[in-house]
């Protein structure tokens, strides 16, 4: 296995790339929206930003899955890394959500948005799996135990959103319903370059990650192997 | 089949046993639940509503079902009892499943003390209630036997299985408390149906893999 790839650097382009075209494009072309005006653009970020979160969090069950699968134990670190990026986005969404909620209705939290209640779940939830990993011994059994945990978050996410949905009348704009995405091309477009954008930036930071961590558990074998 | 079973019954049984001769949880947790309800009583202001008071019973239930979660490994992990459960010739989920027995078993005691005591303190309550209570407790054994056998194996212990299992645990608060409040209790009692089947057949699966290595 080797610890230098190229992955890493070409997505950490691709993402200086998309995102500086995404932000260019959501500044610079697309029109104003019609209900919320300029404020409306914070929504280049935070849509993308969250729908990044929650791929992290299924990249990392999926990695999850294939742990207790294969019993390969190179998976326990792929999957706590996705998960520790998805834990990062996820504030990220919690923060721009927040922004967006104060100037859309004037406060900085609402319970009845159901977006931001279910990334607070969420988090609350895999800051959990960091006690849950810090406070077991290393080895196979922690890593069966996080595998299963990141299993449950992921079974969580419709489990909570069917909750939230369930108790509350929300506010919360709903863009993309079964009719396609209700908004207009410029907009669509603009929102797909930020969304690759930070897509690339996850899978960058992704292996970067990935590379310290892998190095960190060498360096502790040759220490081990040395004392 | 029937051979599960039986370990199943048999393992169930050792635990409910130990707990009859050595009255270790019980009795703490009917205890906890009372006074949880008192200390809710002074912590309200005299003119809330009714409503108020049946979303603190339901606070009152999680925390006491949390009280008997962090007692349910308790003498597995003393006494190394874990290795032997894992090393029989069993299925492992058979141990989730029995342990989950007893510990829904525990529940439905301390609530059979809690509901009629809130209903004595505060204000009536109905069969939806009730249902709701009965179906939010398979959930909370389903998932806090196996959150309870993680945090067992860690060196945190009591402190982690707080972290793990409220997270978990606020779906089955919106659909009971739903269930309790709202004029049209069915939906949120098949949401919490839901969560059972969901979770059950989740933790059933993953058991094994959180005892052994």
């Amino acid at each position: 296995m080797s610890l230098r790839n190229s992955a890493g650097p070409a997505a950490a382009l691709g993402a200086f790339a998309l995102l500086l075209g995404g932000i260019a494009l959501a500044f610079l072309w697309v029109p104003n929206d019609a209900d919320q005006g300029f404020s409306q653009r914070i929504f280049y970020i935070h849509v993308p930003v969250a729908l990044t979160a929650y791929a992290c969090f299924g990249w990392g069950a999926w990695k999850a899955l294939r742990l207790l699968w294969t019993r390969e134990q190179r998976y326990d670190l792929e999957s706590y890394t996705a998960i520790h990026m998805g834990v990062i986005f996820g504030v990220l969404t919690l923060v721009t959500g927040s922004i967006w909620a104060r100037i859309s209705w004037g406060v900085w939290w609402s319970w009845s948005e159901q977006q931001l209640v279910l990334f607070l779940v969420l988090f609350l939830f895999y800051s959990a799996y960091f006690m849950l990993r810090y406070s077991t011994d290393p080895g196979p059994r922690r890593a069966n135990m996080s595998a299963v945990y990141a299993l449950f978050g992921v079974v969580l996410i419709p489990v909570s959103f069917l909750a939230i949905r369930l108790a509350k009348n929300f506010i919360h704009p709903v863009v993309f319903t079964r009719d396609g995405p209700q908004m207009e091309g410029t907009m669509f477009l603009t929102f797909c370059v930020c969304l690759a954008g930070v897509l690339a930036l996850a899978t960058a930071l992704y292996q970067t990650e990935l590379a310290g961590k892998r190095l960190d558990v060498k360096l502790r074998e040759l220490r081990e192997s040395l004392s | 089949m029937s051979a599960y079973f039986g370990d199943v019954a048999a393992l169930a049984r050792k635990d409910l046993l130990l707990e009859l001769r050595a009255r270790d949880t019980v009795p703490a947790m009917l205890l906890f639940v009372v006074s949880a309800l008192v200390v809710f009583r002074f912590s309200l202001p005299t003119e809330a509503s009714d409503l108020a008071a049946t979303g603190l019973l339901w606070i009152a239930v999680v925390f006491t079902a949390l009280l008997g979660l962090t007692r349910a490994f308790a003498a597995e992990r003393d006494q190394r009892l874990l290795d032997g459960l894992v090393l029989a010739p069993c299925d492992r989920s058979a141990i989730w499943l029995a342990k989950g027995t007893s510990v829904l078993a525990f529940l439905v005691l301390a609530e059979a003390i809690a509901l009629p005591a809130f209903a004595l303190f505060f204000s009536p309550i109905g069969w939806e209630t009730v249902a709701a209570f009965a179906l939010a407790d398979l959930g909370i054994a389903a998932v806090g036997t196996l959150l309870a056998a993680m945090a067992a194996a860690s060196r945190a212990r009591e402190l982690l299985l707080p972290l793990l299992f409220l997270p978990l645990v606020i779906p089955i608060v919106v659909g009971g408390v739903g269930a309790s409040v709202e004029p049209d209790p069915g939906r949120y009692l098949a949401f919490l149906g839901l969560y059972d089947l969901v979770f059950a057949i989740l933790a059933w699966a993953s058991f094994e893999y959180v005892v052994t290595e």
